[in-house]
């Protein structure tokens, strides 16, 4: 069954390759190109993949991930992911949906955070724990995102996250919102959403994490945000730090009551 | 009521917080949250004058704007030899085109790209270009090649705040993203009659 799955999403990506290299000569539109993958999207190989590993007893405490809450009870994860960031009290911190599963990892299976924090993208505990949120993400996929600014640690983010958005540095002089601050403007082909309006930062916010096409890689948000700051040309952003939790607190507080469209599917 | 007891410690923490204490915390963030890498060394976090002040929700005031305006014009580097206009149309095409350089994934801070495509139209029969940006294209064609458009494009390209500190263009000369060369390269290729940009 898994099998004739990846074989079904390859032969997909395969197809789908083609009208690719001619997409943005021909329109500078993606919209089009990305409704026809969606009914395929091979998150889905990640998803399972996920599945699997939240179900497997793994670590030193050979232990499941059944009893982590992502702030709905212990081993809900229906409609978890669109209520994150949120405040958990068990850890006393703002946590995004990969900080909350690394704590989870460690706390539930012994998997040290470290490994997760001084790993790369795509490898070792760090590539399963994207897994893990392309298991989460789809059972959030079109619930509205509704990120609790009430709580006053939550506020706090999100405020640090909008100076952090405008917060110009680095070799070029860059901030978030160089890009993504006005509405209808392209780097090259690329539409940048304008993430300082609410239907901007819900385009950004629920359409990540994603498959990209061009790379066949899966790519979460934190993921997402370190490249955007590597294009930034500042110094590398730490996994799950705080300025990327602050960001995508911004981001989807900015985006509440917007449907989630996770997972999403890139270029 | 045990909730309660949990919940109102921060709330008598977040009355107390002000927006100095907020902008504190963001700019330790900005340092504490990021680690060098390779040629992105951690002083890039580090903000300078105009950085800082273009870091608001909304510009600093027009004084303040002329004030670091003078400061980012006196860095301007003007060419030695009175040459501006001299270098190859085809070489600061590749220099417009490439907007490689200057990431932690880069192995060195040298041979940059000028990324000018990124954010601006420049040949017409370029299709994939940025919005960004004003237009370029024609550019020499529309603004003719009097020593004063001249000169001004050199000084935006060298050091784009000298004339709007808050432009989002990064500041080549002066950031030591393109040499004096490159630029001389970029100046043909906006200048010169047989560039496609002024075609």
């Amino acid at each position: 069954m898994k099998k004739q799955l990846l074989l079904t999403a390859l032969g997909a990506a395969i197809v789908l390759t083609a009208p690719l290299a001619t997409a943005a000569d021909d329109e500078l539109n993606f919209d089009a190109y990305r409704e026809m993958l969606a009914d395929g999207n091979p998150a889905e190989l990640f998803e399972m993949e996920g599945e699997e590993l939240w179900r497997t007893a793994r670590g030193p405490k050979n232990a499941t991930l059944e009893q982590c809450d992502l702030g709905l009870g212990p081993g809900v994860v229906e409609g978890a992911a669109a209520q994150l960031p949120r405040y958990f009290a068990d850890t006393d911190k703002v946590q995004d949906l990969e900080s909350r599963l690394m704590h989870c990892m460690e706390a539930q299976q012994g998997i040290p955070s470290a490994e997760i924090i001084n790993g790369s993208f795509g490898k070792g505990e760090r590539g399963k724990l994207a897994a893990l949120v392309a298991y989460v993400v789809t059972h959030s996929k079109g619930k509205p995102i509704a990120v609790d600014l009430s709580h006053p640690k939550v506020k706090e983010m999100y405020d640090m996250g909008e100076r952090v958005f405008h917060y110009r540095t680095g070799a070029m002089d860059f901030a978030c919102s160089s890009c993504h601050s006005q509405d209808d403007k392209r780097i090259r082909a690329t539409q940048l959403p304008n993430i300082t309006k609410p239907e901007g930062a819900a385009a950004g916010w629920g359409s990540w994490p994603a498959y990209r096409v061009s790379n066949s890689q899966f790519w979460t948000m934190q993921h997402r945000l370190w490249d955007c700051f590597r294009q930034q040309r500042t110094a590398e952003p730490v996994f799950a730090s705080d300025v990327t939790i602050a960001l995508s607190v911004f981001m989807a507080g900015k985006g509440n009551g917007a449907e989630a469209q996770w997972p999403g599917v890139k270029r | 009521m045990k909730k309660l007891f949990i919940a109102l410690p921060f709330v008598l923490g977040a009355s107390v917080a002000n927006a100095d204490q907020i902008q504190t915390k963001v700019e330790q963030m900005m340092v504490s949250s990021f680690k060098a890498n390779g040629i992105a060394s951690i002083d890039r976090q580090k903000q300078d004058a105009v950085q800082k002040a273009c870091s608001g929700l909304t510009p600093p005031d027009a004084e303040t704007m002329k004030k670091l305006e003078a400061a980012e014009m006196a860095t301007i580097k003007w060419p030695s030899d009175g040459n501006f206009t001299g270098g190859d149309w085809k070489e600061g095409q590749k220099i417009a085109a490439s907007g490689r350089g200057l990431t932690w994934t880069d192995k060195t801070p040298d041979n940059n790209g000028g990324g000018c495509y990124n954010c601006h139209a420049m040949d017409p029969k370029e299709v994939s270009e940025g919005t960004i940006g004003p237009s370029l294209e024609g550019y020499a064609k529309l603004r003719g090649n009097s020593e004063e458009v001249v000169k001004y494009t050199w000084g935006k390209l060298w050091n784009s705040k000298a004339y709007n500190a808050c432009s989002d263009m990064p500041r080549n000369g002066y950031g030591g993203i393109l040499t004096e060369e490159q630029i001389r390269h970029v100046m043909a290729y906006l200048f010169d009659p047989a560039s496609p940009v002024n075609q």
